[in-house]
């Protein structure tokens, strides 16, 4: 009895484990390089994120032959300038711990400081148990998560919203992944002055900026995901506005190239509807000439313009 | 007198990980999860008092779990009930209900005889729980 029982427990463990085929297997493989075709640039990114789901496939292995595990801690904060991709990794994130297993929904629940705190005392504890209560099986995402901590104001109510998500970020980690994320020296400051916060997640991820380079191959996935495309000199006035909109005032990155991609085609659809004449091609409704990306006034404003104007 | 209402309700109590599937059961199914409490286990008592909203857009049985476990503290004394509402066209009620929390002693029911004119006699049941004022049963 005692033997057959010993053997039950024995063939329940695996005594190998075959890291490759589980990563091909979990999806994992999948996640990672739908990350690396869709996404461009991303280096660091990209690194951290594979060997985050490298640990983990081990965890799950050690898991799966009975060692001592314990969940890894994977709440994240991702730092880096606007525009950098912070929004759309956290949603692939949310996918990826999701085929591993280490949340059950894989749905993200996007967030800023308004869905957090309340307006008035008593507002805040439930406004911010009911985000976490949405957040669960998934992962929460902070956008501007500095914005929670007001130090100017100690009466301020973000403080008890941090109250809140760290007790729930420590005593629930198997229920739901915290992503923080905003310009890194910012996110610095907040870190040092909730020094609960740092400690508790693991993970601190940069996003570094795009060069011209990838934000020209990046304006024309967007295109393209829009059926539009350049034409030669179309491409080569894309070139140049990345060029000087990068030394402008509030460039955001991809978001700025998106923002301009949009007032292009804008533009084009006047030129067509203004100067066209006869019948018009899919060809023609759908490429972007150089002179409705010339037209910006990227173009005609100073590199560096004088404060105050 | 172990309270019979509700699904379930002649199993040994449920833990709360089967509290959790139950519950994740009802939320694919799109019903709106929430838990309701009471210190009078009168059958014919059906509306309990809410603890909180009906959660309707939480997508994971974590979130209920985590509210029973605040309601335990506060409510631990009393009966809880997890309600499982439809809202879909047609139904817009309870689809399923079962206790998730019961007080550890269930002192039952008096039944009451009215004898009334000819030899009629009305039955009335009365739990022994509510000869106390609301909020001080069940030895809290």
């Amino acid at each position: 009895m005692a033997a057959a029982e010993a053997l039950i427990e024995t063939t329940e463990l695996p005594a190998t484990v075959d890291l490759r085929a589980e990563f091909e297997t979990s999806g994992v493989k999948d996640v990672l390089e739908e990350l690396d075709r869709e996404l461009i640039g991303l280096a660091p990114v990209k690194r951290r994120i594979r060997e985050t789901a490298a640990l983990l496939l081990v965890e799950r292995a050690r898991r799966s032959m009975g060692l001592a595990h314990e969940t890894p801690t994977l709440h994240m904060s991702f730092t880096g300038n606007p525009g950098t991709g912070k929004t759309t990794v956290a949603l692939r994130m949310a996918n990826l711990l999701h085929r591993l297993g280490y949340i059950r929904k894989g749905h993200l629940v996007s967030v800023t400081r308004d869905d957090l705190v309340g307006q008035y005392i008593g507002h805040t504890a439930p406004k911010t148990k009911e985000i976490l209560k949405k957040a669960m099986g998934g992962v929460l995402f902070i956008d501007e998560a500095y914005y929670l901590y007001r130090p100017e104001n100690e009466r301020d109510y973000g403080q008890e919203s941090i109250e809140i998500l760290l007790q729930v970020m420590e005593n629930q980690r198997d229920d739901l992944v915290v992503i923080l994320a905003g310009y890194s020296d910012r996110m610095d400051r907040f870190f040092e002055s909730n020094p609960g916060f740092r400690s508790r997640i693991a993970h601190h991820i940069d996003f570094p900026d795009y060069n011209d380079d990838e934000l020209f191959r990046i304006a024309e996935t967007m295109l393209a995901r829009q059926n539009y495309q350049l034409d030669q000199d179309g491409g080569k006035a894309l070139v140049d506005y990345i060029a000087k909109r990068r030394t402008q005032p509030h460039f955001a990155n991809a978001r700025s190239i998106r923002n301009a991609l949009d007032r292009a085609r804008l533009r084009q659809a006047n030129r067509l509807f203004e100067h066209s004449t006869g019948a018009l091609d899919a060809h023609a409704l759908s490429t972007i000439a150089a002179e409705d990306i010339r037209a910006s006034r990227v173009f005609t404003a100073p590199a560096f313009p004088v404060q105050g104007t | 007198m172990r309270i019979t209402q509700g699904a379930f309700s002649f199993l040994p109590d449920l833990t709360d990980e089967q509290i959790a599937s139950q519950a994740q059961y009802c939320i694919d199914n799109g019903w709106a999860v929430s838990l309701e409490f009471t210190d009078d286990p009168h059958p014919r008592n059906t509306y309990w008092e809410m603890w909180g909203h009906p959660m309707f857009d939480n997508p994971d049985a974590a979130a209920l779990v985590m509210e029973l476990k605040e309601c335990r503290k506060v409510y631990g004394d009393r009966y809880i009930r997890l309600v499982a509402f439809d809202a879909s066209h047609g139904w817009e009620s309870v689809k399923l209900s079962f206790i998730v929390n019961r007080p550890t002693d269930e002192p039952g029911f008096r039944l009451a005889r009215q004898e009334g004119r000819g030899r009629l006699v009305r039955y009335t049941t009365t739990p022994y729980a509510t000869d106390r004022a609301a909020g001080s049963r069940y030895g809290a």
